[in-house]
C-alpha cells in the first residue's frame, strides 16, 4: 500500500516537470519505434535478400497454422468482421478455371522488389529495407490508404479500430496501415517468420524462409530445380514470395 | 453599358440564414470526424476492401470542380472572351473554396489527421500523391495571386493576361495529377488507364462550370442584383459541349477496355452485371450527367431558357457524383485478379465483389466539405469586391436570349 502511495508521489513529481510532459506526450511514439525508418533499416543487411517459398503442393485446404500463428505473433486479432479486421496472412483457395483443380495456399505481403505501395505512399511511410522487407513506417503513415488501393494482393490492412495489448515487437496503431513484416524482428535476430515455424510444426513444411541472394540457402536451390511462380506475374514486381506446385 | 463596379454583397437575413445552415453542415462534419476519430473507421462503412468510400467522392468531386470553376477567369484573360471578363473574380474565389472544401474532406478522412504536418512535410517524390499536395498548394497560392492582380488598380493587362495564363496550365496539370491518382494504378482492373488524365480534365470542365452557374444564379438571387439570362444561356451552351466532352473520354475508356479479353471482367461489372453501379453508370452519369442536360441546352425553346443552363447544372453535378461513385467505389468492388487463368476464393472476400453500404460519418463529413466551399465563397462575395453590380446582358454584351 505505502509502496502504491509512494510510485504515485514520485509520478505527480515527476509529472511535475517540463520535461515528463513531453515525454507523456512522446510515449505512444516511443512505442513504435520499432518500425521507425531509419532503425528498421539499420537493422538490414544490403547482402541479403528475404523470401518465401511457398508449396501449394504441401498446403492442407484445412489448416491454417500459419494464419493463427502470425495473429499470435503480431497480436492482429480481430473484432469477428472479417472485412474490417486485419488480416497479414489470409488462406485463399486457387481453382483452375479450365480444369477446375483445386489448391490452398497462404497469401500475405509479396515484399516486392519494386512495391506499388512504397511508390504510391505521399510520405515514404511505406518503405523496403536494403534486405527486401517491406514494411511501413508508422511514425509517418497518415493512414491515407493509397498503398492499399495500390497493393495487388490486399495484403495490407488498415487498423479501423483502437487497438489494445500490442507485442512490443509488433506495433500497432489506430489509422495507420500495416502488413506481414516476415516477422522482422525474428528475422534480425537470426530466427524465422513465426507462418514458416508453425507450418513446420504442423508437419506440412510448405513455407520455406531464407536468402534469396544466397545460391547455397535452401531455398534458392529448391527455386533452382522446380519451378515456381509469383502473383501477378503480368506486373512484374519482383516478389520475394513465390509459389510452387499450383 | 455601364462600368462595372465589384461590390461586396450585403448582409442580408436570407444570406444570414444561408450562412446558419452552411455554418450547421460544418458543425456536423466536425462533429462527425471527432465520432471517427474517437471510433476508428470502423463505424464507416469503408473496410479493407473498400479503403475510399463517399467521403472520396465528395472530396474528389470538389477538387476537380475547383480547377474547373476556375476555367471561367481563364476564358476571359487567357481566352480573351471579354463578356466573361465580370465573372473572373468569383471563378477565382469559387475555385479556391472548392478545392479548401475538397481538401478539408480528404485531410478529415485520414486515419491519422493529426499528422497533417508530416504530409506537408516529408515526401516522397515518386508518389503521385506527394506530387498533389504540391499542386495543390500551388494552386490556392497561384489563384490567389491571380486574383490580387485582378483586383489591384493600374495593373497592366499582361500581367492579368500572365497570371491567367499560369494558372490555366498549373489546373491542367493539376486535374491531370488528380485523374493520375486512378490512371497510374497498376494492380486494380478498374484503374490503370492513361484516360484517366484527359477524362478528369473534361470532367472538371463540366462539373466547375456547372457549379458555377448554380453558385452564381444562388449569390445573384441573394444579393438581389440582375443576372443577364443571356449569360446565363451563354455558359449553358458551353456546358453542354463539356458535358457532351466526358461522354466522349467515358466511351473512349469503355470501349478500349471492352476490346482487351483481360478487362472483359470489369466491363462487363460497369456496364451490365454490376447491380447499382451499372444503374449508377447508365442512369446516373450517363443519362442525368450527360444525355439528358444536353438534351435540355439544346432543345428547341427550352434551350433558350436560363432555366435550361440552371437545370443542366443540377443534372451535371448530380451525373458527376455518380461518375465518381462509379470510379471510385466501383473500381474498389471489384475484385483483383490475384492469379490470372484462377477462380480465387477465402475468408476475406478473394474473388467476390465487394460490398460497401456508406454510414452516416461519411455523408456528414462530405456534406460538410461542400459547406466548406459555399460558405467560404459566401464569405470571399461578403467581404471582397467580386461580384459586379450589374451583369444584366446589356452590361455584359450577352444579349442572345430573352431576360429571365
Amino acid at each position: 500500500m505505502t509502496r502504491i502511495k509512494g510510485a504515485e508521489l514520485s509520478r505527480r513529481d515527476f509529472l511535475r516537470s517540463g520535461a515528463a510532459v513531453a515525454s507523456a506526450t512522446l510515449a505512444p511514439g516511443v512505442t513504435l519505434i520499432a518500425f521507425g525508418g531509419s532503425q528498421a533499416q539499420a537493422a538490414a543487411d544490403a547482402g541479403k535478400r528475404w523470401g518465401l517459398l511457398i508449396d501449394a503442393g504441401k498446403c492442407d485446404a484445412d489448416c491454417s497454422a500459419c494464419v493463427s500463428a502470425c495473429r499470435d505473433e503480431n497480436g492482429w486479432g480481430g473484432h469477428g468482421d472479417a472485412d474490417r479486421d486485419a488480416q497479414w496472412i489470409r488462406k485463399v483457395t486457387l481453382q483452375h478455371k479450365a480444369t477446375g483443380h483445386e489448391t490452398t495456399m497462404p497469401v500475405m505481403c509479396q515484399h516486392c522488389a519494386e512495391p506499388p505501395c512504397v511508390d504510391v505512399c505521399p510520405t515514404g511511410a511505406s518503405f523496403k529495407r536494403v534486405d527486401g522487407i517491406v514494411l511501413v513506417d508508422k511514425h509517418t503513415c497518415i493512414g491515407c490508404r493509397y498503398c492499399m488501393m495500390a497493393c495487388p494482393f490486399k495484403a495490407r490492412s488498415f487498423v479501423h479500430e483502437p487497438v489494445v495489448n500490442q507485442k512490443s515487437h509488433a506495433p500497432r496503431g489506430q489509422g495507420t496501415v500495416e502488413s506481414c513484416t516476415l516477422c522482422v524482428h525474428r528475422v534480425d535476430a537470426g530466427g524465422t517468420p513465426a507462418c514458416v515455424e508453425a507450418c513446420a510444426g504442423a508437419g506440412y513444411e510448405a513455407i520455406l524462409f531464407g536468402d534469396l541472394n544466397d545460391p547455397d540457402s535452401q531455398i534458392s536451390k529448391r527455386l533452382a530445380e522446380y519451378p515456381s511462380a509469383a502473383l501477378r506475374p503480368d506486373l512484374n514486381l519482383g516478389q520475394g514470395v513465390r509459389y510452387a506446385n499450383l | 453599358m455601364e462600368r462595372t463596379l465589384y461590390r461586396e454583397i450585403k448582409a442580408t437575413g436570407p444570406l444570414w440564414q444561408a450562412a446558419v445552415w452552411l455554418g450547421l453542415f460544418v458543425a456536423a462534419m466536425l462533429a462527425s470526424v471527432v465520432y471517427v476519430e474517437h471510433h476508428g473507421h470502423a463505424v464507416t462503412g469503408m473496410t479493407n476492401h473498400v479503403v475510399w468510400g463517399l467521403p472520396h467522392v465528395f472530396a474528389i468531386f470538389l477538387i476537380v470542380a475547383a480547377s474547373g470553376a476556375l476555367n471561367v477567369a481563364s476564358m476571359a484573360s487567357v481566352f480573351d472572351k471579354t463578356q466573361y471578363k465580370p465573372l473572373a473574380r468569383l471563378s477565382g474565389v469559387l475555385a479556391m473554396a472548392l478545392l479548401v472544401g475538397g481538401l478539408a474532406v480528404l485531410v478529415l478522412d485520414l486515419g491519422r489527421p493529426d499528422r497533417l504536418l508530416v504530409a506537408m512535410t516529408t515526401y516522397n517524390f515518386r508518389s503521385i500523391f506527394a506530387w498533389n499536395v504540391l499542386l495543390y498548394t500551388g494552386f490556392l497560392g497561384i489563384v490567389a495571386v491571380y486574383l490580387f492582380v485582378q483586383m489591384s488598380r493600374g495593373m497592366p493587362p499582361g500581367a492579368i493576361r500572365s497570371m491567367g495564363t499560369l494558372a490555366f496550365l498549373w489546373r491542367l496539370a493539376l486535374t491531370t495529377g488528380t485523374g493520375s491518382i486512378f490512371g497510374w494504378l497498376v494492380a486494380r482492373p478498374g484503374y490503370d488507364a492513361a484516360i484517366m488524365a484527359p477524362l478528369f480534365i473534361a470532367m472538371s470542365f463540366s462539373f466547375g462550370l456547372a457549379v458555377f452557374i448554380l453558385v452564381l444564379t444562388a449569390l445573384y438571387r441573394l444579393a438581389g442584383r440582375p443576372l443577364g439570362a443571356g449569360l446565363v444561356i451563354r455558359m449553358g451552351r458551353l456546358l453542354a459541349i463539356f458535358a457532351a466532352l466526358v461522354l466522349y473520354f467515358t466511351a473512349v475508356q469503355h470501349l478500349t477496355n471492352l476490346y482487351a479479353a483481360e478487362h472483359a471482367g470489369i466491363e462487363a461489372f460497369i456496364l451490365s452485371e454490376g447491380g447499382m453501379y451499372t444503374a449508377l453508370f447508365w442512369g446516373g452519369q450517363v443519362l442525368i450527367g450527360g444525355l439528358i442536360p444536353i438534351a435540355m441546352i439544346y432543345h428547341p425553346t427550352f434551350g433558350k431558357t436560363p432555366q435550361a443552363a440552371r437545370a443542366a447544372s443540377v443534372c451535371v453535378v448530380l451525373g458527376g457524383f455518380a461518375q465518381l461513385y462509379v470510379i471510385v467505389i466501383g473500381g474498389q468492388v471489384y475484385p483483383m485478379e490475384l492469379f490470372p487463368g484462377y477462380a480465387v476464393t477465402s475468408g476475406f472476400g478473394d474473388g467476390a465483389v465487394a460490398a460497401y453500404q456508406p454510414r452516416w460519418p461519411e455523408l456528414l463529413l462530405g456534406l460538410g466539405g461542400v459547406a466548406i466551399s459555399l460558405l467560404a465563397t459566401g464569405l470571399g462575395a461578403k467581404v471582397l469586391r467580386i461580384l459586379p453590380t450589374n451583369l444584366s446582358d446589356a452590361n455584359t454584351g450577352s444579349d442572345i436570349g430573352q431576360e429571365g
